[in-house]
């Protein structure tokens, strides 16, 4: 294993984490909820609970322009191109819907709750997008 | 009161996002790239994530209730069943595809980036396809979170 030490930012990577968990933290004390970037998604556009879940969305799509402001966060550089993306976005949608969680939902807020079905969730996530870049980068290529 | 508390939620969560770099893809990719040149940054941003969220979540179910004085409504489902093992299974193939989570896809929405806009239309449909799972699963479980 090599590491890439040019790439690696674990101070913006632990601020940003936790500021993560801040938004969990304040969603479960709050309003008694979930954050979970899926669920919001889908209750959004296939019910239920539509409301609150609108205003999330909308502070999660405002953010940006609010990081770009206050530290100048650039915008996503994709390596591939629009198939790629376009067959990741569905693959992605139907299965992190179908496992009711993402890497929000269940690599987050369920592994903080210590729920043994989230962590089976994220076990097996994190186990086939291994897979699925090594096949990419190192199989395919 | 919920809804104030969703939008501020939903903003300190993209913020995170941002800082973290998760919106970047190439980061993503790196973290997941384990045979190649590895970037172990994103374990960081569990880690972190992790250690704030959970005693807010032991608190939060010690309290019972929101701020709101609504009871909560936490999952309770605790059923290893098919669609969680291959519904998650799929994802993990999407996520190291284009290195986007759905998150990171609808911040990068919020950036106007185009193949992040490609990618939650493509979500969308991938959604709205479980609807027949969802239906035989509601069948089966009467009340699953």
């Amino acid at each position: 294993m090599h590491i890439d030490w040019a790439h690696f930012s674990p101070g913006s990577a632990l601020a940003g984490g936790a500021l993560i968990g801040v938004a969990a933290a304040l969603l479960a004390l709050g309003a008694g909820r979930i954050l979970g970037a899926v669920g919001l998604f889908a209750g959004v556009i296939d019910g239920p609970e539509r409301v609150w879940r609108i205003w999330a969305l909308a502070g999660l799509l405002g953010a940006p322009t609010l990081a770009r402001t206050l530290w100048g966060a650039a915008a996503p550089q994709f390596e591939t191109g629009f198939g790629h993306v376009v067959a990741a976005g569905l693959l992605v949608g139907y299965g992190a819907r179908l496992a009711n969680g993402c890497t929000s939902g269940h690599g987050v807020c369920g592994l903080a709750r210590l729920s043994p079905r989230s962590l089976l969730a994220t076990l097996v996530f994190m186990t086939t997008g291994f897979a699925s870049v090594f096949i990419v980068r190192h199989v395919l290529v | 009161m919920r809804n104030a508390i969703s939008l501020c939620a939903g903003l300190i969560f993209g913020l995170g996002i941002c800082l973290s770099g998760l919106s970047q893809p190439h980061k993503v990719l790196g973290f997941l790239d384990l045979a190649g040149n590895w970037d172990p940054s994103l374990a960081f941003v569990m880690a972190g994530a992790i250690a704030v969220a959970a005693p807010a979540f032991a608190l939060a179910r010690r309290r019972g209730a929101d701020w709101t004085g609504e009871p909560l409504q936490l999952p309770r489902n605790r059923e290893i069943d098919a669609p969680l093992v291959l519904g998650s299974a799929i994802f993990g193939v999407g996520w190291g595809l284009a290195g986007l989570c759905p998150g990171p896809a609808l911040v990068g929405v919020g950036f106007f980036s185009p193949l992040a806009l490609a990618f939650v239309a493509a979500m969308a449909v991938g959604v709205l396809a479980t609807r027949r799972w969802r239906l035989w699963a509601s069948r089966r479980l009467p009340q699953d979170a």
